[in-house]
């Protein structure tokens, strides 16, 4: 089989480039400063991240990737605030952050509904915390609910819905505190693969119509270059920045991109970040002693 | 349909075989009584004397072992004089079902035997409100403490170690301090059902509010929820109905405290009821009177897991998803 020729990833063309130019000039809304997490465990001291540096512009989309276990969730609690850092800072909008609020918005892997309020009041807890009055809170909270689609929904519980919806609320509640920037730690990971590419176009028309940078971690490869504008290679033990990749295909984004020339020339060089050659440390090699090859059994 | 197995582990049965099931789990035992009760061939292992013949001390009506009657017609019949009769009978604590049945109703309508006594309704309204005092008094306290100690680890600390010690110790053991504290009336008695409930009632609601997935804490974290709103927002209403069920079952194990908290100072209730009944050797109301507490448990458990269904709607939602 000949292997098609692709563009190298770093190729981007004239639109792509112009994006990059513009994202470049906004403002900073998050900063990670030499940012480093050490969990000290009965087995001793694990280092979960090393020297992470990065910056993300305002509204800017940012797909973090790597293996499991690579530290991707410490990151995104470690934003959140729900997780302190061992070492360095988190700023956003140049302020240092400690400990959890609303002006960063947080959707977990889990849906973490809360399954006693219907979707109305979930969507409308966090703009209750704040102090909104109910009636208030309720008309912002329906817009939002509006926004991604589940206006029959409203008075509904989570358990009658589905992941997808869940999903959907799960978002909705953590836009309607308009934070500053959404933190999505592999929100699609429990669902099916059509919902799952359903949800991402969903997100990303959202994206599209509101002020909101979004940090997004996953493990799938298709997934972080369909939405991202950039996509932060972790690699494992510790979780450091192997590299930040600028995703060379422009938008809108369409599913139909999933086979042009620049996505698959950005997904090999994703693949060969976090599946790097097997090495020697025989590891991952079976164990073949005990096989016989098919056939040996009927010969003499 | 029908061809689904019966025993497929953790598969829930059909409606029809529920209840199918749940009526044998009352006629099985209705019926092994009933075999008992009324065919003779079964146990029975008295006799019951129909005309005494001419056994000096056999009088009509009269319970002996069936070895006595064997004996005793034997010695009559090599004399020669008039044989016994009797019927084989059940010893006078099994009364049959019908019996009991029928105590359902006069053991009501009984008068008490003296002035100062009670009617059996009044015995069982005492025992009720004796359940519901000390169950109540109970939860007032448990279950704050009980929820305050699986929200914060400091308060479990303070608190948990001394109430696992104080849970061995068995309720009926404080009777006497009880009395000596509190006199001889209800005091006591609310007493023991409050130590019976109480101590375990702190370790079950604390270890049910620890079950509460911690995301749902951090999720509202996230959102700005500040300390008290997780408390009052969150974690209180997220452990609801696990609470609500935990309630049920200790209300379960109240009961189970009553009779002997009942015995303590003066013997009062449906225990009182009971003790005096088997004294006058009348085991059709002392059946009854045991029945009607097992049916009082039951009928309040459904009734409040009724009640559950309707308060907590989104418990029932998720069922049917
Ligand atoms: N609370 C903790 N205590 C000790 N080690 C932890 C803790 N949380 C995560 N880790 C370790 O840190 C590493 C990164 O975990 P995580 O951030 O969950 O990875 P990912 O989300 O990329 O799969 C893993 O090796 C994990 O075992
Ligand atoms: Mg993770």
């Amino acid at each position: 089989m000949t292997q098609i020729e692709l563009p190298s990833y770093l190729e981007q063309s004239g639109e792509v480039k112009a994006r990059f130019d513009d994202i470049k000039q906004r403002e900073v809304i998050l900063e990670l400063k030499d940012l480093e997490k050490v969990f000290s465990t009965a087995k001793g001291d694990v280092t979960a991240l090393k020297n992470i540096n990065f910056k993300a512009h305002r509204r800017e989309f940012v797909c973090v990737i790597g293996a499991s276990g690579c530290g991707k969730s410490t990151l995104i609690r470690i934003l959140a605030g729900l997780e302190s850092a061992s070492a360095g800072e988190v700023l956003l909008d140049g302020k240092p952050v400690s400990g959890p609020g609303p002006d960063r918005g947080m959707v977990f892997q889990g849906y973490t509904l809360f399954p006693w309020l219907t979707v109305k009041k979930n969507v409308m807890f966090g703009l209750r915390s704040q102090g909104l009055g109910y009636a208030t809170a309720e008309s912002e909270a329906l817009q939002w609910i509006d926004l991604v689609g589940l206006e029959k929904f409203s008075d509904s519980y989570p358990d009658q819905l589905s992941g997808g919806m869940k999903q959907r609320v799960a978002i909705a509640r953590a836009l309607a505190n308009k934070p500053r920037i959404l933190l999505m730690d592999e929100p699609y990971g429990a669902l099916d693969v059509q919902t799952r590419s359903k949800m991402q176009s969903y997100l990303l028309e959202i994206w599209h119509n509101i002020d909101i940078t979004v940090l997004f971690i996953t493990h799938d490869l298709d997934e972080a270059i369909y939405l991202a504008d950039r996509i932060l290679v972790l690699k494992s033990h510790p979780g450091e920045v192997e590299e930040i990749i600028e995703v060379p295909v422009p938008r809108p984004r369409d599913p139909e991109q999933f086979i042009s020339p620049e996505f698959l020339a950005t997904r090999k060089r994703i693949d060969q970040l976090i599946h790097p050659p097997i090495t020697e440390d025989g590891e991952d090699k079976l164990n073949m002693i005990r096989l016989t090859r098919v056939g040996d059994e009927v010969e003499p | 349909m029908s061809s689904s197995p019966w025993f497929a582990p953790r598969i829930a049965l059909s409606t029809k075989r529920t209840r199918v099931l749940t009526i044998v789990s009352f006629l099985l035992p209705l019926l092994i009584w009933s075999a008992i009760s009324y065919l003779p061939f079964l146990w029975h292992p008295k006799i019951k004397i129909v005309e005494p013949g001419d056994v000096s001390y056999f009088k009509i009506n009269m319970l002996v072992d069936r070895e006595v009657f064997d004996k005793e017609t034997l010695k009559v019949k090599e004399v020669g004089k008039v044989l016994p009769i009797g019927t084989r009978a059940n010893p006078i604590y099994l009364p049959a079902p019908h019996e009991v049945a029928k105590a359902f109703v006069t053991s009501f309508t009984t008068e008490p035997q003296r002035r100062s006594e009670q009617w059996l309704h009044e015995s069982l309204w005492h025992s009720i409100t004796i359940i519901f005092f000390g169950f109540i008094l109970s939860s007032l306290v448990g279950v704050p403490i009980g929820v305050l100690c699986g929200t914060y680890a400091a308060v479990s600390r303070i608190n948990e170690p001394f109430i696992e010690f104080f849970r061995y110790l068995p309720a009926p053991a404080f009777g006497a301090l009880a009395v000596a504290v509190l006199g001889i009336y209800d005091g006591p008695k609310i007493a023991i059902i409050f130590i019976g409930t109480f101590f375990q009632q702190v370790l079950i609601v604390s270890n049910t509010t620890r079950k509460l997935d911690i995301s749902l804490l951090e999720a509202a974290l996230t959102l700005g929820a500040k300390r008290m709103q997780l408390l009052f927002k969150v974690v209180i209403p997220g452990i609801l109905p696990d609470l609500f069920r935990d309630l049920r079952i200790l209300l379960g194990w109240a009961w189970t405290y009553l009779i002997v908290a009942e015995l303590i100072g003066t013997s009062s209730g449906i225990t009182w009821f009971i003790t005096q009944q088997a004294r006058y050797k009348n085991f059709d109301n002392v059946f009854a009177a045991i029945m009607m507490i097992g049916i009082i448990g039951l009928l309040s458990d459904i009734i409040l897991a009724k009640l559950g269904k309707y308060i907590f709607p989104w418990e029932r939602s998720a069922n049917k998803a």
